[in-house]
């Protein structure tokens, strides 16, 4: 598991985690990040934080009609942008939501496992665990 | 500016004949950079000297800058209008999630022009925009943004702007509130969209954007995420945030006390920063794109009365201006009853510094004997009692009778008609920041093209002048230095809590990432010429400089610096005037 949330409930809600990957995947924005974090209904309430936790027998890759999606040594997936015809059900297999949609390209934006969000997070909400 | 920088697209918004259509003016983002530099320029284009603020035609204008979105703490959009409080500039600034959504639905600045027929709310989602009818949520108080979140999609970012009653009621210092616990505070942003029954509006969008050097960018984005994080200069932010001022402050005698008639408070130390962070605080929040979270939230638990064993546990966002608006200033030094006066101001959708200060006024109209139990209905307003001030609080909104009419039209008026005008404490008719701390906040406000403490931050001048002897003409020429600098950060839209990273040079850098190539004699003369603009706005409305004055109640009272000569005073505003000539 290479990034985990250790403790939400520490989360600000500042989203600098989501321009950090963002900026992993060589973009300025919000477009092609997978990262997110929502207030739990309210921002009193605190924010959850959802992010890919590179699975060994990723449902996101058996989802995958075109096999665009390989499954990595350490787990989570790698993204074969010439086979991914962009239906999206990649996405709907995630449970934890962790892949993001570039309306652009119309392709799924996959977590690449760099552990940017982590590192950037300024109050460590998150751990980034090589294995 | 990027030749595909989406931030030159301004949506205009009709809400008379709910149409909306966008107009590219790279022109306008190319010579004021954006925020306030853009925004003043279109309320020159689309506000004349006699729009009646309102009117229809008084437009609603929003802007962000070329930094956000790109840099961290380039959190804030500017709002501008004529203010319905001041009848001249309204300018106020806020953060939340709204610049970020704003830049990421695509736009650099929103025209929302006209008046709807019924109750309505603009929901902007990227491209499209629609008119959604609002006549069920008209009269709600803080419900009515939970319902629209729950209604409206919102793929990527968004955020939910909205006004409570005290902008129905169109009180003139109502608030519009975004996210909760954000607000365009001041001069009655809240009241402007009352009065074109607009009762919120919400952004949403997601986008990539360009930099002229990806690895560039990289490097100076880690570097302001360190120092943003890091930095000694941002510690006061981070740790009890402002109200680490409240004892200081006391200390210097520079938090003004019960309308500025004494400097002393017993208890005062029971509303510091301290304390609120140990009884209270009970969640750090941040504005989106910023690492600082510098917004404090106090979880009060309140016992419902009629039933046992039932509380309820209501978060309230608190700084130090609250602390000083709606608790010292109405010397009240317990922190449970300012959380309790916080709740209902947010309730009702007001200004909080221009309620505290109204109230204050109104406490000392009623001890003077100029207003009696006559006016105010029976209630009698004193130093500390909560009750009292919680309901004429809901009188300044819902009461019908001429004085809580009055009243809703702040000091300024309700001293012109009631007297008291000698201890009314407005700069430029807009109440009293929570600074009484020399000739830098005192002429600050009076001079500020907003006249709030955020124009030049006078106290920082003042604290200065604790130490050091200034004379009349270093003073001004600190207060328009100040103020022109800022037109710089609040075009970008850099929160004014980063001013101490964002330097001149770091500015240039960014903006050369965001396509603009500037040397700093560019970026004095943009301050200056935006600076110039808004004077030259507010002089066209009505703005004179011959009427201008201290109150006299800034005289009485030992500020941290002294007494505040009368004679130093005039020097000042000798100088600020002939200097502000000479730019326009
Ligand atoms: S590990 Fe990298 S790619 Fe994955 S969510 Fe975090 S920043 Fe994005
Ligand atoms: S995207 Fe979701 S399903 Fe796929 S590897 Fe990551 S967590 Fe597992
Ligand atoms: S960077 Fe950290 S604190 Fe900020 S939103 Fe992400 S997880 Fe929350």
């Amino acid at each position: 598991m290479p990034v985990y949330v250790k403790d939400s409930e520490k989360c600000v809600g500042c989203l600098i985690c989501i321009f950090a990957c963002g900026r992993a995947h060589q973009a300025v924005g919000l477009e092609s990040s997978c990262i997110k974090v929502r207030s739990q209904g309210g921002i009193s309430r605190g924010f959850s934080v959802w992010v890919c936790r590179g699975c060994e027998d990723p449902p996101c890759a058996r989802a995958c009609p075109e096999d665009a999606l390989l499954v990595r040594k350490n787990g989570g997936v790698l993204l074969n942008e010439s086979k991914c015809t962009g239906c999206g059900y990649c996405i709907k297999a995630c449970v934890l939501d962790a892949i993001g949609w570039n309306s652009l390209t119309n392709k799924p934006v996959i977590c690449i496992q760099c552990g940017e969000c982590a590192k950037n997070c300024p109050y460590k909400v998150m751990e980034f665990k090589r294995k | 500016m990027i030749k595909t920088d989406p931030l030159k697209r301004i949506l205009y918004i009709d809400l008379t004949k709910k149409k909306f259509w966008v107009e590219e003016r790279p022109d306008l983002f190319e010579k004021f950079l954006g925020g306030t530099g853009v925004a003043i320029a279109l309320l020159q284009e689309n506000c004349s000297s006699d729009t009646d603020p309102f009117s229809p035609e008084n437009p609603i204008i929003f802007a962000v800058g070329p930094l956000n979105g790109l840099f961290p703490i380039a959190s804030k959009t500017v709002a501008m209008f004529k203010s319905p409080h001041t009848g001249n500039l309204g300018e106020s600034h806020a953060g939340g999630r709204s610049a970020i959504a704003i830049r990421m639905a695509g736009y650099g600045a929103i025209v929302i022009k006209g008046k709807s027929e019924r109750p309505c709310y603009i929901s902007i989602h990227g491209d499209k925009v629609f008119f959604r009818d609002a006549t069920t949520l008209w009269g709600l108080e803080e419900s009515a943004g939970r319902i629209i979140r729950t209604r409206e999609p919102g793929a990527g970012l968004r955020t939910i702007m909205r006004i409570g009653p005290a902008g129905e009621k169109l009180v003139s210092f109502a608030c519009v509130t975004l996210e909760t616990y954000r607000h365009f505070g001041r001069l009655g942003l809240g009241t402007v969209f009352g009065s074109k029954n607009l009762k919120a509006l919400l952004v949403s969008g997601k986008r990539d954007l360009s930099v002229t050097d990806f690895k560039e960018y990289k490097n100076l984005y880690s570097l302001l995420l360190r120092e943003l994080s890091e930095s000694e200069k941002m510690k006061k932010y981070h740790e009890l945030g402002t109200p680490a001022n409240v004892l200081p402050l006391s200390f210097s005698k520079g938090i003004p006390i019960k309308n500025l008639r004494t400097n002393e408070l017993l208890g005062i130390e029971n509303i510091s920063g301290e304390v609120f962070a140990q009884k209270h605080l009970g969640r750090r929040v941040a504005c989106c794109h910023c690492p600082v979270a510098c917004i404090h939230l106090a979880a009060l638990r309140k016992p419902y009365e009629d039933e046992p064993y039932f509380y309820r546990t209501v978060y309230l966002s608190y700084d130090y201006e609250l602390i000083y608006a709606l608790g010292s200033m109405l010397g009240i030094t317990s922190s449970e009853d300012i959380l309790k006066l916080i709740e209902v101001v947010e309730d009702m959708g007001l200004d909080a510094i221009s309620t505290g200060v109204v109230l204050a006024w109104v406490t000392e109209a009623f001890e003077k004997g100029i207003i009696s139990e006559k006016q105010t209905e029976g209630i009698i307003p004193e130093w500390g009692n909560l009750n009292a001030y919680v309901e004429i609080v809901r009188k300044i909104v819902y009461g019908e009778s001429e004085f809580y009419k009055d009243i809703a039209r702040g000091v300024d008026h309700a001293s012109s008609k009631y007297g008291g005008k000698d201890f009314a404490l407005t700069y430029g008719k807009n109440e009293m920041p929570g600074y009484h701390t020399g000739y830098g906040a005192h002429i600050g406000y009076l001079f500020g093209a907003r006249h709030s403490h955020l124009d030049s931050a006078g106290y920082a001048i003042d604290k200065e002048a604790m130490t050091k002897h200034f004379t009349a003409e270093q003073i001004v020429e600190k207060i328009l230095n100040e103020e022109q600098w800022r037109q710089i950060l609040s075009s970008l839209v850099i929160c004014f809590f980063g001013r101490e990273i964002y330097t001149p040079e770091i500015v240039l850098k960014s903006l050369k990432l965001a396509g603009y190539e500037l040397d700093e004699s560019n970026l004095r003369k943009i301050a200056q010429d935006i600076y110039a603009e808004k004077y030259r706005f507010k002089i066209k409305s009505g703005f004179n400089f011959d009427s201008l004055n201290l109150p006299r109640r800034v005289f009485e009272l030992p500020s941290s610096n002294g007494q505040i000569n009368e004679d130093f005073a005039r020097r000042c505003i000798e100088i600020l005037k002939i200097k502000i000539r000479d730019l326009l």
